[in-house]
């Protein structure tokens, strides 16, 4: 018998459910992710006392490259999910793991993968409870594929919904945006640049922890992922019916992100975040929100960017830097590199 | 502290502007050349700045937008008869051809990579080889360089499986045809090609036609500062060219880089979408780089591709119209499906007005 761990790359029989799928779960997978409820490898997973109402999510995870800097497809597959509960007013406390992987991928990659995903899981406060493993053949997936589903305790006292927006409540970003689309643009293999970009990959918990403390004060929260800020902004007016106005020179864009935004023809607000909030609050809230936020660590540069104004026209204006105003569109899609 | 000092900088120069407009009887229509202002203009909100009597409208400048439907049919020819692996910057991928676009060729499996250096095309040709590698030349003087550098390379490393479908033009033309426009006060020149071709080049404007032209960088108070400068000139019924972009143009250009140019090119006629033919406004390969062209190389069987006739572009393009003058514009033409190119690049005179509200806001 071969010992798994001379094996360099995933086969398809480590999808088999036979003796290398077991090798590979045992070696592999448990020691990195078994927290407890994962060891017993049942169906599925029993989970108890989780107080009378809980939020469920699940996202699937395809980044290209899936490593990139800041992060890479196995912590953002945990960050991703959490997110989304913690959007709900929800803490993050269950995860399931399913792995979809292409056959030859290396053993190696998997491991520093799963490290990842035990190190984002353990910061996030999150246990995974439950998992699964396919392998396709060559060319099926593109290296790995990985989706999470989640189950968050829901910590909020009042619904976190857009119905609940009135004109003059205050929108505020949890920090600098645009990090994470622009990172993974700039390590694509098509771009040669050398910019210090780190995607913003991380748990956005502990700053949704904090403003649920404003409770009825706190109205909506959104993680502007895919579209970036840009689209957060114009689902927050397609949902209320209401016009958003932002002011652009509050919108917090880091020096490198801006650099590397201008010289790519794209607008940072377009590009994608996880690990930041869009909140919608009470105008009255917001002093208590900045000092709820004061010390967290993962609201560093949170900025108070607009509000909900009472026009019933549902799109964002924006406030430019020269004092001018201009509509800011929902994203199209597609990012592209400009021409000249 | 710099965002105040910006926008006092900026309500100072929209004051002056004003209050020189309000003096002026006629109302004063600049056209702004370049895709990278037209963009910069609408993303700034510039126009909501300004009284109606100050028209900006968008002159040929986006390279995309002057690339006729031909061009798109032949790389597409080229990728299907001859297998070629087709290299493009971003912004043609989803202009329509005939039969659909590149986009379209490649999610059908053809090849299509998104570049944003010409020079990475020597290494997907060695990568590729023997597969035919095509590269896309669409550009002004801004990119045509770099191209010759490229090619130069491709010459001196023997690269066989390297070719350019070329479609490069040069402002200078097209521009004089622009001037002759009586409704037209002046121009917003471009920077980054006024860098190739120096502000001395473009005499001909004052002299032969009466119009300030005036180079300007990207910012937004760039922007409103030669704004400004062509306000003040029509005011007082002057005409000159003036460099507020010294920093990156000089008053002879790069010198260097247009003698790249003219070691790999030479002027030939070119086809611009919504201007036809214009002698002399193109560039071709010269002897030995003609053995990259795509059009020697392949035998091309194309037919001519006319433009659906509902389309402005062409009259877009020359400032004669504006989007929403168009029927198509935001209704049967939207950037996630585009009609002509000018809605398709993201420097496009309709994208942006599409995408920014087309300066029209109030809030």
């Amino acid at each position: 018998m071969t010992p798994s761990f001379q094996v360099n790359s995933i086969s398809l029989a480590h999808g088999g459910g036979g003796k290398m799928s077991r090798q590979l779960i045992r070696d592999l997978i448990m020691p990195r992710l078994n927290r407890g409820k994962l060891a017993a490898l049942p169906d599925s997973v029993v989970l108890s006392n989780l107080g009378d109402k809980i939020a469920f999510t699940t996202d699937s995870f395809v980044v290209s490259p899936i490593f990139f800097p800041g992060g890479n497809i196995g912590s953002l597959s945990v960050h991703g999910t959490c997110n989304d509960l913690a959007c709900s007013g929800a803490q993050p406390v269950f995860l399931s793991v399913g792995l979809i992987l292409e056959e030859g991928f290396p053993m190696e990659k998997l491991s520093r993968l799963l490290d990842s995903m035990s190190e984002a899981a353990d910061i996030c406060g999150v246990e995974i409870v439950t998992g699964d493993t396919k392998v396709t053949p060559k060319g099926a997936t593109d290296l790995i594929f990985i989706n999470t589903a989640g189950i968050g305790k829901v910590r909020s006292a009042v619904e976190l919904t857009p119905t609940r927006i009135a004109p003059g409540d205050a929108i505020i970003v949890s920090g600098p945006v645009g990090n994470h689309g622009m990172a993974v643009m700039l390590s694509r293999a098509e771009f040669s640049f050398d910019f210090d970009v780190k995607s913003d990959s991380a748990g956005i918990w502990p700053v949704v922890e904090r403003l649920l403390t404003l409770e009825s004060g706190l109205k909506f929260l959104r993680d502007p992922t895919r579209g970036g800020l840009s689209a957060t902004l114009n689902e927050i007016a397609g949902l209320t019916g209401f016009t958003v106005s932002v002011d652009e020179s509050m919108i917090p864009v880091s020096p490198e992100v801006s650099a590397a935004a201008e010289l790519l023809g794209i607008n940072p607000l377009e590009a994608a975040n996880e690990g930041k909030v869009v909140a919608v609050i009470d105008s009255g809230s917001v002093d208590r929100a900045f000092d709820l936020l004061n010390d967290c660590p993962q609201a560093v540069g949170a900025s108070l960017i607009g509000s909900v104004i009472g026009e019933n026209k549902p799109r964002v204006i924006m406030k430019t830097r020269i004092g001018g105003s201009r509509v800011l569109s929902e994203p199209m899609g597609e990012l592209l590199p400009r021409i000249c | 502290m710099r965002i105040e000092i910006e926008k006092r900088a900026a309500t100072k120069l929209a004051g002056d502007i004003n209050s020189m407009l309000s003096g002026y009887g006629a109302s004063m229509k600049f056209m702004e050349v370049c895709g990278t202002h037209t963009m910069a203009i609408h993303s700034s909100g510039i126009k909501s700045l300004f009284t109606s009597k100050l028209v900006l409208v968008s002159g040929p400048g986006c390279p995309v937008c002057v690339t006729e439907k031909l061009f798109i049919d032949q790389a597409i020819f080229l990728g299907k008869k001859f297998g070629a692996c087709l290299v493009t910057f971003g912004d043609l991928i989803r202009v329509p051809g005939t039969e659909g676009s590149l986009a379209d060729l490649r999610s059908q499996g053809g090849s299509v990579k998104v570049v944003y250096s010409p020079m990475d095309v020597i290494g997907i040709a060695a990568q590729v080889a023997p597969q035919p590698v095509v590269f896309l030349g669409v550009g002004f003087e801004t990119t045509i360089p770099t191209v010759a550098v490229t090619l130069k390379t491709a010459l001196s490393q023997n690269v066989g499986n390297l070719f350019v479908l070329p479609a490069f033009k040069t402002i200078h033309r097209p521009l004089k045809i622009l001037a002759s426009q009586k409704d037209l006060s002046g121009f917003l020149l471009p920077g980054h090609v006024s860098a190739i071709i120096g502000a001395d080049s473009y005499d001909y404007l004052p002299r032969d036609h009466q119009k300030p032209g005036v180079i300007a960088g990207f910012d937004g108070l760039d922007i409103l500062l030669a704004i400004r400068s062509l306000v003040k000139m029509t005011v007082k019924n002057e005409a000159r060219i003036e460099n507020e972009y010294r920093t990156v143009v000089k008053p002879e250009g790069n010198v260097v880089a247009r003698a790249l140019i003219d070691e790999v090119f030479e002027p030939a006629d070119a086809s611009w979408r919504g201007l036809g033919v214009i002698p002399g406004s193109g560039l071709a390969l010269r002897t030995p780089y003609d053995a990259f062209d795509a059009l020697k190389r392949f035998p091309m069987e194309v037919p001519a591709a006319p433009d659906d006739p509902r389309c402005k572009c062409a009259r877009i393009l020359t400032g004669e119209l504006t989007p929403n003058q168009c029927g198509l514009f935001g209704g049967e033409c939207v950037p996630e499906a585009p009609v002509g190119p000018c809605m398709v690049s993201s420097e496009g005179t309709c994208a942006a007005y599409y995408k920014y509200g087309g300066g029209s806001v109030d809030a």
